[in-house]
């Protein structure tokens, strides 16, 4: 799909060259921006054509969601649980200063609900699956694979990457709830064990400024994070650069620019869902709460 | 042979071929026309554009202009659905045979099978015996991965799974490269042999000048772009396995006897310019 277009850099001719070469320069970064974003949006929309026309084989969505969701499962976990902790520790003298210690619940189920959950299991996952789904497909081009299924009238998206797509959408909200849940866990371990916060204010002051709202906040980002890991893991796995050194870059970039994407979109995200629930619940007493 | 066979219909005809990559151009004006059962061998030395011409037969690389025609129909103008239901009719044998590292050996020969006729189960694994069968290689094989197999053998299966969808065109890819002598004439024992037992037309990519004398009806030598003056013509040599011997032009000659000739002449001049510099 890539037109693999070179935008040389120009060899320096005059003194007027030093003037015009960085502007010549940076036209060529922010032309090849744009090719790789149209072949990225190509490549997604092939995607999702696939996904409509025909459902993958159960053998390699089950496999898929095996290794993309039931193995990040306890990496999430702990890392949620940490977090959580992390958060109790942190909240917990700026809190006490003023004697708001019992509202810590709410801060950090609020945070973990909107924020970290969501945020803290798409990095995971980008980590863990979005670089193995690189490299293993990097690999399969550099090998010829992706050509070999090709030449025997198999799809390389429906076949590699529909299964891979869908599982990290589907699964991602599961494991959103999951890093949620032990982060809540976590910290209300911490502030209720450790730092001797009353149990009972604890709980109620948790239930006060979360909602189910929240939850949806969070499974709905989780959503859109899953779909960009699934999608830039593979598109770089698919334009893997020949070589050990072609798989590696992929499998860096994959992270790296599914990161990059997931933290722009959780911004744009936040400010999207903020005004959905404003439209839906103007009158809401979490408005004026939070 | 080749005479007589060149009063049958092609089967793939490539018209004014032109391949680039980027800025790179890798085929210029390549026109060839391959007649139903014929064993052609595309030689020519590494870098001069064999594979891309074979990937290009298949559609797996898109021309720049001109046109492969296969059956009559340009396969740059096929909607997807309709290329995939003509690369049913190829087999394609990849230089390093490209099995799927995460089947087994069964799973990679009966993948074309599944993938186009998944409710034949019970036909699959008849026919996937048989295919093992005809290049040569025991059951237990079967249960193995890619990764247990030796590269002769890989190679081998990489044939079985391309014959059982019993294509009408079998495309090889330098398919001794990297093997022992024995394995690679086992590898050209079994092109001839599939050749006798199915009618199909074979095109192999190789550098190798004992599999192209030994299998094919007829050679076609590419020269690399880079070493050729503008406007001459990218085939260097088309005939048959005998008038190859005879050739007079230089650079044909050179290849098939394997001779550095005045490559070891603009080698040392590289290496006095790297001195200088």
């Amino acid at each position: 799909m890539s037109t693999g277009i070179e935008y040389a850099p120009r060899p320096r001719r005059n003194v007027l060259s030093v003037l015009t070469d960085p502007i010549a320069d940076l036209g060529a970064v922010v032309l090849r921006s744009i090719e790789t974003l149209g072949d990225m949006t190509l490549f997604a929309w092939q995607t999702l054509r696939w996904l409509l026309a025909r459902l993958p084989s159960r053998d390699a969505l089950y496999t898929n969601m095996y290794q993309i969701g039931v193995l990040s499962l306890p990496v999430v976990a702990l890392t949620g649980t940490f977090i959580g902790m992390v958060l109790a520790v942190q909240s917990y003298s700026q809190f006490r200063a003023f004697g708001l210690e019992t509202q810590l619940g709410g801060v950090i189920n609020r945070t973990m609900f909107r924020e970290l959950g969501p945020v803290l299991a798409a990095t995971m996952l980008a980590g863990r699956v979005g670089s193995a789904m690189a490299a293993e497909l990097g690999t399969m081009r550099v090998t010829e694979q992706i050509d070999a299924l090709s030449s025997m009238g198999a799809n390389p998206i429906h076949f590699l990457v529909v299964p891979r797509f869908l599982s990290c959408l589907l699964l991602i909200p599961s494991l959103t709830i999951m890093a949620v849940f032990m982060g809540v866990v976590g910290g209300a371990a911490y502030c209720v064990f450790l730092l001797n916060i009353d149990v009972h204010h604890y709980s109620a002051n948790s239930k006060l400024y979360v909602e189910n709202w929240d939850l949806l906040y969070g499974v709905i980002k989780s959503v859109f994070f899953g779909a960009t890991i699934g999608l830039v893991s593979c598109y770089r796995g698919f334009h893997c650069k020949a070589g050990a050194e072609g798989v590696g870059q992929a499998a860096t970039s994959a992270f790296v620019q599914s990161f990059v994407v997931i933290i722009v979109l959780d911004l744009f995200l936040s400010i999207m869902l903020d005004n959905v629930y404003s439209y839906l619940w103007p009158t809401s007493p979490m408005l004026l709460n939070g | 042979m080749a005479v007589s066979q060149s009063n049958r219909e092609p089967i793939i005809e490539i018209d004014s071929l032109n391949v680039s990559f980027g800025r790179q151009d890798v085929l210029r004006n390549i026109s060839l026309s391959v007649p139903a059962g014929q064993t052609l061998a595309i030689i020519g030395e590494s870098g001069c554009g064999k594979t891309v011409l074979l990937k290009t037969i298949i559609g797996l690389v898109r021309p720049s202009s001109g046109f492969v025609k296969f059956d009559g129909q340009r396969i740059d103008q096929l909607t997807d659905q309709e290329l995939t239901q003509e690369r049913t009719r190829f087999g394609f044998v990849f230089q390093n045979a490209a099995l799927f590292d995460s089947m087994t050996v069964a799973e990679n020969i009966s993948f074309p099978l599944r993938q186009h006729h998944p409710d034949q189960r019970a036909a699959h694994e008849e026919s996937m015996l048989a295919r093992l069968a005809e290049v040569g290689l025991p059951t237990a094989v079967l249960r193995k991965r890619p990764a247990e197999l030796s590269g002769g053998m890989r190679k081998r299966v990489g044939l079985a799974r391309a014959l059982i969808m019993k294509p009408e065109v079998l495309l090889y890819d330098e398919p001794t490269t990297g093997l022992d002598p024995i394995v690679s004439d086992v590898i050209n024992e079994l092109m001839m042999r599939t050749r006798k037992k199915n009618p199909v037309t074979s095109i192999i990519v190789t550098h190798d000048m004992k599999t192209a004398q030994k299998v094919a009806d007829r050679i076609v030598m590419l020269y690399p772009l880079a070493r050729l003056a503008a406007g001459e013509s990218q085939i260097l040599f088309d005939g048959t396995p005998d008038e190859i011997e005879r050739t007079k032009d230089r650079r044909v000659a050179q290849f098939i006897r394997g001779e550095a000739g005045d490559r070891l002449m603009e080698m040392n001049e590289n290496a006095e310019e790297g001195m200088v510099i």
